[in-house]
Order: C-alpha cells, then sequence, then structure tokens
C-alpha cells in the first residue's frame, strides 16, 4: 500500500534541499473527526472534519526554522518551502541546533494496538444513539435544568521523514463520550458537573448508561455546597484532582523550563525533594493505552523513562536541543502514560483513617510558579468528617508549595483510573493550608 | 499531533460550563500546528477588494453559491460560509539570539446550518469547488426539511475600519523585526544585575476573512494581530525567580513605539524583582482592591462569561433570570466593546458578519443586555450584538466578549485603598475561570500587596481568589475615577475555541472574598 502521508514528507524535504537547507525533519498528520452533541434529548450539533498538516523544521547553516501548511498541492508547497528556506537564511547561527542523532530513530515499531477500525466505521445514527443513551441517564431526572452528552471519534496518522534517515508514520484513533448536567440549586445557583473518558478502542469505553450515571452522581453532591473553614489539616485528593498536581509537579522537569532557569527541578537531578513514597514512570509503550506512541516529535524510539524514584527525579524531558544546552544526553519531551506506582489502600480506608480533613474533588482556577513551586488553587470537595465523606465544600482556596505538599505526602491510594493516560492514584497530604471563611 | 489534539480537542470541549482565561505565556506550549499555504497571494492593503472570492480564496462566486443551495437543500432558518486565510509569524529569543522563528499559513472555509436551535457544521481546508460541495453536503446531513431557496448572489456590506494597517504584516520583513527584538533583549538584560535569563516571544499577523449569509450579504474583514512577551529569570543571594510582561493589539510595526518598549521592560523587570521579596496574604476572607487595569479578569469571570446568551438561553446561567434586576451598587456601569480603535478585543464585524458593537451589559447597576450571536438573538428575540465569534473556520461561531470593562466610578484610588483596614491589593494576573452556574469564579495575582491600615505595605505573589459572580458584584463598594484597559495579550477559551480579549477596570474594592494564603503560626 503506498503511503501518501510519508510520500508528502518526502516530497517537502527533497524540495527543502534543493532550496538550500543543509537539514531537513519534516512532520506530517492527517487526521478525521466527528462530533456529535446532544441536549435534553434533542440534537444539538453535528461536526465533521478532516485536518492535514506539514510542518517543516529546517537547517540552513546553522540557522533553524519551522514552518506549517496544509496546501500540499506541487506548485504552493514549492513556494511555501523556497520562502521558508529563505526566512532561515536571515537568522542568527545557534550552534546548539542540529538534526536528530539517526542512532536514537525508531526502525522498527512496537505493536501497540493503537487503532481500532470500529470507531472510523461507526455510523451517525450508531454515534446518536449512543448520545442519547448517556443523555437519557441526565435529561429530565429530578431538579435537573439542562443536560448534554457528547460523543466524540477520530482517527489519524502521524509520521515524519528526515533528511538524515527518519522515515516512519503510525495510525491511531481516539473515541470519547462526556456527559455534563445542570441542577437546580441554591437560589440562583445552578451547580452542574460531568463526567466521561476517552480510549483507543471502541470496545474499552464504559457504557453509556454508566458514564452518564457517574455524570449524575458528581453533579448531584455539588448540591447544598458551602463555603468551609480556614484550617491547616488533612487533604485527601481525588484521583482524578490528583492527576492535574501530577501534571503541575512534572510539568517544570521539561527541558526549556530547566535550560531557561524557570523549573523547580533545574540542577536537582537525583536528589530527593519529595516523599519517597513518590515513585513515576512514563511508559509510552503500554499495548491501547491512550498515553502510547511508537516514536517521539524527533523520531527517537519510544522507551520507559523513571521519573521520580523514591522521592528523587531522574530524568527531565528533554529533546536533543536544550540537551545539548544543558551539556547531557536527550531522552524525550513527549509524555507516554504517567505512572504513580499504587498504594495498597482504598478511599474509604483512607478516609477512614484520616478522620477529619478535606476531601478534595476538583480543582478551581489557580495556578503554580514553575520557579519555585509556589500555587495556589480554588477547590471543590467535601469535608472529612468522622472518618467520611461528608458536606459539600466549594469556594475555598488551597495553597502553598508544590515541593513541600509532596515532601507532606502521607498516602498514595491504591485505585488509579486504568483507562487514563495519567494513571494517578487517590492521594493524601499532611499538613495542607486551606482559605475558607 | 494527532492524538495529542484529538485527545485536547475532546477534553476543552467536554468541559461545557467551564471558561478559561489565559495570560499569553500559559498558552505558550499550546502551539496550533495545523497551517496552510501561500497559494493566496500577499494579503490585499485595500480592506475589501472588488471580487474576494477571486482574489482571497480563487473560487468563483457562482462556486460559493452552488455550495450556499446545497447547505441550505434540506431546510435552513440561517446558513453560513466563513472564509478564514492567516499568516502568523513568531521570533524566539533566547540566551542572547535569535533562537527560533515560524511563519504558519492556515486556510479553510467552515460551512454552518441552523435549524430550530440545532447546529450542522463542517469544514475544509481544501478550496476547490468540489471540496465546497462535498463540506455542504457533510454540514447539511443532519437536517431533514425541503430546500430553503438560496440566494441568487452575493451583496458586499460595508463595514466599519477600526485597525487598517498602513502595512500589513505580510509586508514586514524579519530584518525590520529582529533589531526590535534584539533590542528589547538588550534593554531588559541591563535593567537590574540580578537578571540571569532573558527570553522574548513575539509574534505578529494578518487574518483576512469572508463570511457569506444565506440572506445574500457577505463581508469582508481584515484583523492584525502582535503580541510581544518578555520573560525574565533572575538570581538573588542563591534564590531564583521568573517573571514577566507583555502587550499585544491589532496593530502594525509603528505600535512598538520606544515609551511603550520601555515601560514593558520596567514592568517586567518590576514584577520579578519584586517576588524576592514578596510573600503570602493570610488565608480566608477579605476585602480586595483591584488595581486599575488587568484587573478587568474581576468582570470577565465574574459577570461576562455568565452574560453570553448561549447558557441563559439553555438556563444554565447563573444569571439566566435577572436581567433587568439590579445586581450591583448604582455607581457600577459594564460594557462589553468591540468599537475600540486598535484593541486586542477589538472587531469591525464578529464572524457571523454583524457589526460589532458597544453592549452595555450592567447599566447603573442593573443587568441590561446579554450577548448575543444569531442563535441567541432569535431565541430573545433582539437583534444581535455583534458578539458572535470563533477561534478558526475550525468552528462554529458562539456568543462570545470583546473588550469587558467597567465605566468609571466617583471614588478616587488613594480613597479606597484608605478605606480597608487588613486586606490585599491585586495587580497582575495570569489567569482566571469561572463555572457559569454554580457563578463561583476566580483569578490568580501574579503580584500585589498587603494593604495594613489603610497603607500598602508588603508585596505578595502566588494567590488565587475565588468568589461567587452576583455575590462579588454586590459587594463592590468602591469604584475609582481611574477606569483604563489593560494593554495584555488575553486569550479567552470556551468549549475548546480561543480568542483574543481586552479587558478593564478602574480601581474597585469587593469588599470580600476568598483570598488563597498561608497563615503563619
Amino acid at each position: 500500500m503506498p503511503n501518501t502521508l510519508l510520500d508528502g514528507a518526502e516530497l517537502a524535504v527533497a524540495l527543502a534541499q534543493q532550496a538550500g537547507a543543509d537539514g531537513v525533519f519534516a512532520s506530517m498528520s492527517r487526521s478525521r473527526q466527528v462530533s456529535l452533541d446532544v441536549r435534553d434529548q434533542e440534537l444539538e450539533k453535528v461536526q465533521e472534519s478532516t485536518d492535514t498538516s506539514l510542518r517543516l523544521q529546517i537547517y540552513v547553516d546553522g540557522r533553524y526554522s519551522v514552518h506549517g501548511t496544509n496546501d500540499l498541492s506541487p506548485d504552493a508547497l514549492n513556494a511555501f518551502v523556497e520562502q521558508a528556506v529563505a526566512l532561515t537564511r536571515a537568522l542568527e547561527v545557534d550552534a546548539y541546533r542540529e538534526l536528530p542523532d539517526p542512532s536514537r530513530f525508531a526502525h522498527a515499531q512496537p505493536a501497540l494496538a493503537l487503532h481500532d477500525p470500529a470507531v472510523e466505521s461507526q455510523s451517525l445514527d450508531a454515534r446518536l444513539e449512543r448520545a442519547m443513551a448517556l443523555n437519557a441517564r441526565l435529561a429530565g431526572k429530578d431538579k435537573v435544568i439542562s443536560a448534554s452528552a457528547s460523543v466524540f471519534d477520530g482517527s489519524g496518522e502521524r509520521g515524519a521523514v528526515s533528511s538524515n534517515g527518519f522515515a516512519a508514520s503510525y495510525r491511531s484513533t481516539s473515541t470519547g463520550m462526556y456527559g455534563n448536567v445542570t441542577l437546580r440549586g441554591d437560589g440562583d445557583k445552578r451547580p452542574e458537573d460531568g463526567w466521561g473518558m476517552h480510549a483507543r478502542q471502541l470496545a474499552t469505553l464504559q457504557s453509556p448508561a454508566s458514564i452518564g450515571d457517574e455524570a449524575m452522581r458528581r453533579a448531584r453532591l455539588r448540591l447544598g455546597s458551602k463555603k468551609g473553614p480556614t484550617t491547616k489539616t488533612t487533604m485527601v485528593v481525588s484521583r482524578d484532582a490528583a492527576a492535574s498536581l501530577i501534571v503541575r509537579l512534572l510539568g517544570p522537569a521539561s527541558g526549556d523550563a530547566v535550560q531557561q532557569g524557570r523549573s523547580m527541578w533545574a540542577g536537582k537531578l537525583g536528589q530527593r525533594l519529595v516523599s519517597e513514597k513518590l515513585d513515576i514512570v512514563s511508559n509510552p509503550l503500554i499495548p491501547g493505552a491512550v498515553g502510547s506512541y511508537p516514536f517521539d516529535d524527533e523520531g527517537a524510539a519510544a522507551f520507559e523513562m523513571p521519573i521520580l524514584e523514591n522521592g528523587a527525579l531522574q530524568h527531565y524531558f528533554l529533546n536533543s536541543y536544550y540537551a545539548r544546552k544543558l551539556d547531557t544526553a536527550p531522552t524525550t519531551d513527549r509524555w507516554g502514560n504517567i505512572i504513580v506506582r499504587p498504594g495498597k489502600r482504598d478511599l474509604d480506608t483512607i478516609v477512614s483513617d484520616v478522620g477529619t480533613g478535606v476531601y478534595v474533588t476538583s480543582w478551581l482556577g489557580g495556578n503554580a510558579d514553575t520557579t519555585t513551586g509556589d500555587f495556589s488553587f480554588g477547590l471543590r470537595g467535601h469535608l472529612i468528617e468522622s472518618g467520611r465523606v461528608g458536606a459539600p465544600v466549594g469556594e475555598m482556596n488551597v495553597t502553598g508549595n508544590l515541593l513541600a505538599l509532596f515532601s507532606a505526602l502521607q498516602e498514595v491510594g491504591n485505585d488509579p483510573f486504568e483507562h487514563s493516560m495519567l494513571r494517578v492514584p487517590t492521594l493524601v497530604f499532611r499538613d495542607v493550608q486551606f482559605s475558607g471563611t | 499531533m494527532t492524538d495529542f489534539l484529538l485527545r485536547r480537542t475532546f477534553l476543552q470541549s467536554a468541559a461545557a460550563g467551564g471558561a478559561i482565561l489565559t495570560a499569553p505565556a500559559v498558552l505558550a506550549g499550546c502551539s496550533k500546528s495545523s497551517t496552510v499555504g501561500a497559494s493566496a497571494g500577499p494579503l490585499a492593503k485595500s480592506p475589501a477588494p472588488a471580487n474576494p472570492f477571486e482574489e482571497w480564496y480563487g473560487l468563483d462566486e457562482a462556486a460559493v453559491r452552488k455550495a450556499m443551495a446545497t447547505l441550505s437543500s434540506r431546510g435552513a432558518d440561517h446558513a453560513d460560509i466563513y472564509f478564514q486565510h492567516t499568516r502568523n509569524n513568531s521570533v524566539v529569543y533566547q540566551d542572547g539570539i535569535i533562537a527560533r522563528a515560524s511563519t504558519t499559513v492556515m486556510q479553510g472555509v467552515g460551512m454552518r446550518v441552523v435549524v430550530g436551535g440545532k447546529v450542522g457544521y463542517a469544514y475544509s481546508e481544501e478550496l476547490t469547488p468540489e471540496a465546497l460541495e462535498r463540506t455542504a453536503k457533510s454540514a447539511a446531513m443532519f437536517a431533514t426539511g425541503s430546500p430553503t431557496p438560496p440566494p441568487a448572489s452575493f451583496a458586499a456590506v460595508g463595514r466599519p475600519d477600526r485597525y487598517q494597517l498602513v502595512v500589513p504584516w505580510s509586508e514586514v520583513g524579519v530584518d525590520e523585526k529582529l533589531p526590535l527584538i534584539q533590542k528589547v533583549a538588550k534593554m531588559a538584560r541591563a535593567s537590574d544585575p540580578a537578571i540571569d535569563k532573558v527570553s522574548v516571544h513575539w509574534t505578529d499577523g494578518d487574518e483576512r476573512v469572508l463570511v457569506a449569509t444565506l440572506d445574500g450579504k457577505y463581508v469582508t474583514d481584515v484583523r492584525p494581530m502582535t503580541r510581544l512577551s518578555i520573560e525574565l529569570t533572575a538570581k538573588k543571594n542563591g534564590e531564583t525567580q521568573s517573571g514577566g510582561s507583555n502587550l499585544a493589539a491589532r496593530d502594525g510595526l509603528g505600535f512598538y513605539t520606544d515609551e511603550r518598549l520601555k515601560t514593558v521592560v520596567e514592568e517586567a523587570r518590576d514584577r520579578t524583582l519584586v517576588l524576592f521579596d514578596a510573600r503570602r496574604p493570610q488565608a480566608g476572607d477579605m476585602p480586595v482592591v483591584l488595581a486599575a487595569g488587568a484587573s478587568g479578569i474581576l468582570l470577565h469571570e465574574a459577570i461576562g462569561h455568565g452574560m453570553e446568551a448561549d447558557f441563559n438561553r439553555k438556563d444554565i446561567s447563573i444569571y439566566a433570570d435577572m436581567l433587568g434586576k439590579k445586581i450591583a451598587p448604582d455607581f457600577v456601569t459594564i460594557v462589553d466593546d468591540g468599537t475600540l480603535d486598535n484593541e486586542r478585543g477589538s472587531l469591525n464585524v464578529d464572524d457571523e458578519g454583524n457589526e460589532a458593537q458597544r453592549t452595555v451589559l450592567v447599566e447603573n447597576g442593573v443587568l441590561v443586555s446579554y450577548l448575543h450571536d444569531r442563535i441567541s438573538a432569535e431565541h430573545y428575540g433582539v437583534a444581535p450584538t455583534g458578539s458572535g465569534r470563533r477561534e478558526s473556520y475550525k468552528h462554529a461561531p458562539l456568543p462570545r466578549m470583546r473588550a469587558t470593562y467597567m465605566e468609571n466610578g466617583p471614588h478616587s484610588r488613594d480613597e479606597i485603598v484608605a478605606s480597608v483596614k487588613n486586606g490585599i491589593i491585586a495587580e497582575t494576573f495570569t489567569n482566571g475561570q469561572v463555572q457559569i452556574g454554580a457563578g463561583d469564579f476566580t483569578f490568580y495575582i501574579k503580584n500585589g500587596w498587603l494593604i495594613e491600615d489603610g497603607k500598602v505595605t508588603a508585596p505578595i505573589k502566588d494567590t488565587n481568589i475565588i468568589g461567587n459572580g452576583p455575590e462579588a458584584l454586590r459587594k463592590v463598594t468602591m469604584a475609582g475615577n481611574d477606569s483604563k484597559l489593560d494593554t495584555g495579550g488575553w486569550t479567552c477559551g470556551k468549549n475548546g475555541q480561543g480568542v483574543p480579549v481586552s479587558q478593564g477596570l478602574p480601581t474597585v474594592l469587593v469588599s470580600g472574598m476568598n483570598v488563597g494564603g498561608e497563615n503563619r503560626a
């Protein structure tokens, strides 16, 4: 079967070389997406689209630039590439820019089961049926003002060709369902919440009914939410909310943040800066998983990479440019499935042991300084009273420092969501500052 | 990028009731990779060529009429075809050199059919009569009615001119930008001995759009945009801090006057160096003074999103039953304005082809109007407010904000600060967010100060504020006479679509909001 995606990338590389580039790395992607939204048992929106893009990294006499186009007709491409090479010549020499090292290129591809033909082949009616089934669990129920359901299916291919020998592509699919419901609350308040999931394979998705029920369960928990107290206490973070904390913790481990001095991890490789209870790996090689891929954006073969071991950072997320600037070997700057090593106990047992505290189920806004780790987040959740998850709270903030917070990690639960790219269990932290009434 | 984009798109559209506002530094990782070629010629200087179908997109008007006929062939209350071509340039300065430059060209056509409240949408990046036909069929597929007659021709509609450039960005060479970027970087480097790293992110671009509608009209717009962002890392006594500043406008190279550059460098330096001495305020509810300018983020989150009529039409906004009601003190007048010359959030026409307007949301404390697109205006039986916006041809339009600000109030800044016994004053922000239905909103203070006994004292940093929209508006107890718009490059996200916005405020006192702080033992 001729690979038209790679043919396009190959042509772009040849054109750039003709125009005078010494090195070219051409990445291409093509995807087709269908989404369908239902509100209150009526179709609200259907959207279909196809996207193509070509990204060209060009190296000329030690200079570097990046360009994008999706007009791949030969004349247009020719003119585009000539302009791109001419622009590159006008820039400054950057001694750290080189094509990725060919010895790291992926050759044989692992079998990752990233593509499911069933995702592509569904009819519009089948998609509508799923959205309606999900929505039916929400619309018209007690206190429901309005409920929506979305179904999303996408399939695509991505690949790259480089002037120093890389040429590979792979196909993947993505499918998802999401439900959201707005309830009649106290006064003018209309609390809402929802839930959904996505996967590579259609069969991995939970049933529309169970996704709808989970969305409703979450929304109902928001009813009667009040502001909790200003206090310093134990914080139990649900696996969903914990996943975004892990993203905040690992984000500053990227090469550009570290090299630019905007990272709390800069110069700290190998030092134990957080609790030894924390072990994290990035694994892009799990078959069928959302965060799996065969090679990264530089063509380097995917590999499992330890990130934190016993609380010490093992690797930065480094592409070859920032690795050269830091005078070290590259790793990869693409995240795989992020896996926090689970502990032994479930949420109920943990909460009963904690006794008193705050259970955080989601964040609302907030930010963290990547250089210092200082953070402040809005939260929604519940008080933990007498060893049980109690009254809903909101309109509160939690404030501290990420490294200090993760040093005060008391326990890691046993309950990561196995279909997420971020497999993070419930996390428990001691002595956390909450702002409330 | 495929699977990452697929995932992101889904997650963003999944966050239905949430809306997010970010400063450029936060968005820096979210590059849009989809792009297009140089097949369309350079952008015309004239805002309205004689035949923009042909001159801008290489299409015969008849092909567009045919697509409109297909689009309305299964019935349509409304249908539109949105052509867009953008060319964006970016330059990154890092470690003393221009480390990266890029050009991204994006072109496509989005087609929408509206029947009742239902929307069919499809887009194509290929601009041929065949692709137009295919896209129209796909967008119309959901409809089941009989044909609505298409127009016999498209007539051009005039529009105002709020940001036409003498020299469009497509004609500004990289050789004219690099010296300016290098100059700014040198100024920043020299601004203080503690500065260890300087990076500068520059973007510029021109966008041209054409919206043709089922009623046989079309309108064109040419929209420039530029943004300059400075990020600094400073070191002092073994401690590292980073910070920055930025400015943005629908303007050309001349926007970057020496005075503006000097100001943005000083802001970046001051906001970074003050962090060495800054701490957290006490935790809990307290009076919050919002400094004039960027504090308009309060309005954006506390009320602006809640006034977008799609949420109200669906009855899922906390403001859904409040039209005509008194929601704030008499001195509070809040405006969402697309008509200001050269502002980042300004528009000549919105992305449905309606002229952008100045819309008063709250007049003397009374809620007077929502922000409408065509669908919500039809639903409420009012005229559109020119608020139907979209990120690109890849998206159907939604009611969105443009430049949101509060007009002057009766108090002075000094008076306001002096009235606070124990509280904070907020000056710079990184991001904000709101839950439309519950009304809970947040924004993140990067820099501010404590107010103790009516005086501004010690610097504070990294503090999240959380409040409830209608409650916070009731608690606006003072408003200054110093209203100003922020010049920063704000991007507002809703249903996975980012659009440029502006915001402004006079000095305002909210008598109580929740402040993320740390209580010292």
